[in-house]
């Protein structure tokens, strides 16, 4: 077994925080890692958090986080901000949120940037959830990036998501867009300090009225929480607990779970397969040349990408 | 094939309030192409420690502007060797006279330190050398 795994087992923070590393940087070890947690993982409660930039993402991952250790469970954090696509680099700046718990050991927090990923969360998340779940944290907050409106990686990944909204942010015409309404298994309308969160709350029920979700059986409540007072937070946690209960007694907890194994099979195998087309095509060494004639119109990008992908022909 | 990219904590320690520079370094990381986590103002050597830890960062940055740096730099550095997080850089800048820079950086308790005035493709230039 690898020594870091080990280390990891036996409760070595630094451990899991190098493994974290490891495989967001795509290293040499990181399948010998991931194949050896696998069997001590899918034990944690994974609960998602999404929503627009600004709406109170991580200040909820805060106050739950609170609450949730006054439980007496252990808590891990990842929060994902975005890469920029012009430099690579990126400015992480959840933790600032989240200051309160920096010197608690029951909580581990870990930001990790998208590095080029589009659905709301890093291609390392679901790893580094792995990670976290296999160090024995109860509990896994998940904060997405806050785009807002294509946050769908969250579905495939949490167990309960809740979706966060503000007052006065957007007409109901927002709240029906596609994607963000259907991966609520919870609403949030946070900042309910300020005017108009019954108003906000109303619309969501209203559209909720015409039709939810992905589960009949399942309406999805609507929330309004402050965490400036710490308002709504209670009936937050019950809300999530309601629904993990319906989740597990309707069969949707195991359905999902076995979703997301498919998902990431699939996904990793796609994987896979891309490294090894632009192995093969890079060897090649005609790209450049393809792309010249395109240029010249001799060729078109669908035939230069059929014979692209013609090196599968002589695979066997 | 491995993406290694530098992860760098940027950290406002103590009591001062200036966060102008450390932001202004934290944008200078990300676009050299690193990440960097911020944490935000009035940090404790302790908490500092522990997010460097958790996010198994490359360098510490500390900005020092009150004057404390003689006690913090010092102090930080006792907690990362504690905590066997020794391999992680610690380095810092702020207004900092050059007899403390000196001392500082002779016994250990910071690689490298800089002052007001100084090129931020200076620092940059200098993490990528030392984080080699």
């Amino acid at each position: 077994m690898h020594e870091l795994v080990e280390r990891l087992l036996d409760g070595d923070r630094r451990a899991a925080a190098r493994i974290i590393t490891l495989i967001e940087n795509n290293a040499r070890e990181k399948e010998q890692l991931l194949r050896e947690l696998f069997p001590h993982t899918g034990r944690a409660f994974v609960l998602g958090i999404t929503g627009s930039p600004g709406a109170g993402k991580s200040s909820l991952a805060d106050s739950l986080t609170s609450y949730f250790r006054k439980q007496g469970l252990t808590i891990g954090v990842i929060a994902v901000d975005p890469t920029s696509p012009f430099s690579g680099g990126a400015i992480l700046g959840d933790r600032i949120r989240m200051q309160e718990h920096a010197l608690d050991k029951g909580v581990f927090i870990r930001s990790m940037g998208t590095r080029g990923s589009l659905g709301g969360l890093a291609r390392a998340t679901k790893e580094a959830i792995k990670v976290l779940d296999a160090y024995g944290r109860d509990m896994i907050l998940v904060e997405t990036v806050g785009v807002g409106q294509s946050e769908l990686d969250i579905m495939a990944t949490a167990d309960t998501t809740m979706v966060v909204l503000n007052p006065g942010t957007g007409d109901s015409i927002q709240t029906i867009k596609a994607g963000i309404m259907e991966i609520a298994d919870v609403f949030v309308v946070n900042k309910c300090d300020r005017d108009g969160a019954d108003k906000m709350a109303a619309e969501v029920n209203a559209m909720l009225d015409l039709g939810h979700g992905q589960n009949p059986n399942w309406r999805p409540p609507v929330v309004k929480t402050s965490t400036l007072d710490g308002r709504g937070i209670p009936e937050l946690v019950e809300a999530v607990n309601r629904h993990r209960e319906f989740a597990v007694s309707s069969g949707e907890f195991a359905k999902r779970r076995a979703q997301q194994l498919k998902a990431e099979v699939t996904e990793t195998v796609e994987h896979y397969l891309k490294e090894l087309l632009w192995q093969k095509a890079e060897a090649g060494g005609e790209m450049d040349k393809l792309l010249e004639d395109a240029a010249q119109r001799l060729l078109d990008p669908y035939t230069i990408a059929r014979r692209i992908l013609s090196v599968f022909d002589t695979v066997d | 094939m491995e993406e290694r990219k530098i992860r760098v904590l940027v950290a406002k320690p103590g009591l001062d309030g200036h966060d102008r520079g450390a932001k202004v370094i934290a944008r200078a990381f990300r676009d050299a192409g690193m990440e960097v986590i911020y944490t935000g103002l009035h940090q404790t050597p302790e908490q500092i420690v522990e997010a460097a830890i958790q996010e198994d960062v490359d360098v510490v940055g500390m900005s020092v502007l009150s004057g404390a740096h003689m006690t913090i730099f010092p102090r930080v550095k006792e907690l990362l060797d504690e905590n066997g997080a020794d391999n992680i850089i610690l380095m810092g800048g702020g207004t900092i006279p050059d007899d403390d820079i000196t001392e500082l950086t002779e016994k250990g308790y910071a690689k490298a330190l800089f002052t007001p005035g100084t090129s931020t493709d200076d620092i940059v230039a200098w993490i990528r050398g030392a984080v080699q």
